[in-house]
C-alpha cells in the first residue's frame, strides 16, 4: 500500500532560530505587527508500507536517522493512505 | 612507517570543493594523498588500505536536509563496518568544515561513547544568520590528547579562515553543562574562537563568527585520533594565502594551518 506522509521538522524550544529572527525583523520593517517567526522544514513523502502501523514505524525511523538531529530538532508527521 | 609510505584518503562526494587544496597540503609534506569518491571506496572495498581519512570542506549534497547529514548517513550505511575498524585501529580521521559537520552527524564527534547512534551535538545555522567567509583567530586549548595539534603549544593563537553558514556548535540544551564538562575532562576541546590578542570571544560576534556555544571551533574524539574543526587549515597553509601577505616586507613561507597537517603526518610516521 502507498501512503502520503507530511513530515515537519522544527527547532526544539530553547534553541535560537536566527532565520526566524531575521525574517521577523524583515516583516517588521515592512510594517507588519509580527510578534514571532519560527522556521520549520516540511517534507512531503510517498511511501510504500504493508499497513498504517508499518508506515508509522518507517517514518519514525526516517525522522530519527536522517531528517532530524535530536540535539536541536523536533519532528511530527501526518500519514494518509493513497487510494 | 616512512613518510613516503603514508597514503591518505581525501574523500569526496558531489559538492565537495576543498579536496584539491587539502591534497596539496599533504603533498607539500611529502606524503601521498589521493582524492577518492565515496562510491569508489565502496566498490573497491579498500578503505582499510589507507592510513588516514580526511573529509574535506564543501557543500556535500547541496547541504540539503542539514549540512553534512546526507554524507554522514551515506557513510554509515555503505562503509559503517570498515569505518568502525578504521577508527578502532587509531588511524587518524580529520574533518574540515563540511567534514566536521559530517563527523558530528555520523556520531563520531564528540563520540563520548566511541560512536553514538544519533548525533550528540549539532552545527546549527550561524548566529547572526548567513554565510560567512572571513579570517578568525583560534586559541589552542588541548593539553596533548589531540594528535592533530601536537606541534601547537597550548594557548597559542592561530589565524585561519572560516567559510560556512552552519557552524554554530551546540549541545542538547538540557545536557549543555554535562557535555561541556565531559569535553573538558576528556581533553577533547581543541580550538576556541578568540580575539587577535587571544581573549575568548565570549559568544560575541565578530570574534565568535557563528554564535558557537563556549566559542567552540574544533573538538577531537576521546582518544584524540578523530578531529573536526570549522576553520579551513588548508586555506592557511602557505604564506601567500594569508590576507596581508602583500603588505609584509617578508612573506612567511607557511601559515598556521600547516601545523595541523604536520602534526597529523608526524603521528602517522611515529605510530605506524
Amino acid at each position: 500500500m502507498e501512503y502520503r506522509v507530511r513530515v515537519e521538522i522544527s527547532l526544539k524550544s530553547g534553541h535560537s532560530d536566527p532565520e526566524g529572527e531575521t525574517t521577523k525583523k524583515a516583516l517588521f520593517e515592512l510594517k507588519y505587527p509580527v510578534k514571532a517567526v519560527n522556521v520549520s522544514k516540511v517534507y512531503n513523502i510517498r511511501l510504500e508500507a504493508t499497513s498504517l502501523k508499518d508506515a508509522k514505524g518507517k517514518v519514525e525511523e526516517i525522522c530519527r536517522r536522517l531528517l532530524a538531529n535530536p540535539v536541536k530538532d523536533n519532528y511530527e508527521f501526518e500519514i494518509e493512505e493513497v487510494k | 612507517m616512512k613518510k613516503e609510505d603514508v597514503r591518505i584518503c581525501v574523500m569526496r562526494v558531489g559538492g565537495t570543493n576543498c579536496d584539491a587544496e587539502t591534497k596539496r597540503a599533504f603533498e607539500d609534506l611529502c606524503v601521498k594523498a589521493e582524492v577518492v569518491h565515496l562510491n569508489q571506496i565502496v566498490n573497491r572495498k579498500n578503505l582499510l588500505s589507507y592510513d588516514a581519512l580526511v573529509f574535506p570542506g564543501g557543500f556535500s549534497f547541496g547541504d540539503y536536509v542539514r549540512a553534512g547529514a546526507i554524507w554522514a548517513k551515506g557513510i554509515a550505511a555503505k562503509l559503517g563496518r570498515d569505518l568502525k575498524k578504521f577508527v578502532e585501529q587509531e588511524k587518524p580521521v580529520l574533518g574540515i568544515c563540511n567534514g566536521f559537520q559530517v563527523l558530528v552527524e555520523a556520531g563520531l564527534l564528540p563520540g563520548f561513547d566511541r560512536v553514538s547512534e544519533y548525533p550528540q551535538a549539532a552545527l546549527a545555522t550561524n548566529e547572526p544568520t548567513g554565510y560567512r567567509c572571513k579570517w578568525v583567530h583560534l586559541k589552542h586549548e588541548n593539553s596533548g590528547r589531540c594528535i592533530f595539534t601536537q606541534k601547537i603549544p597550548k594557548r597559542q593563537v592561530l589565524r585561519i579562515p572560516i567559510a560556512h553558514a552552519e557552524g554554530r556548535f551546540i549541545f542538547p540544551r538540557e545536557q549543555e553543562k554535562e557535555y561541556l564538562q565531559r569535553l573538558l575532562d576528556n581533553d577533547q576541546l581543541v580550538f576556541r574562537y578568540c580575539s587577535q590578542e587571544g581573549e575568548y570571544a565570549g559568544g560575541a560576534y565578530p570574534a565568535n563568527p557563528n554564535g558557537a556555544f563556549y566559542d567552540i571551533a574544533g573538538i577531537c574524539s576521546v582518544d584524540g585520533t578523530i578531529f573536526g574543526l570549522m576553520p579551513h587549515p588548508e586555506r592557511a597553509y602557505y604564506g601567500w594565502q594569508l590576507p596581508d601577505w602583500t603588505r609584509r616586507e617578508q612573506v612567511p613561507k607557511y601559515g598556521d594551518g600547516k601545523l595541523i597537517f604536520e602534526s597529523m603526518t608526524e603521528y602517522l610516521t611515529k605510530k605506524f
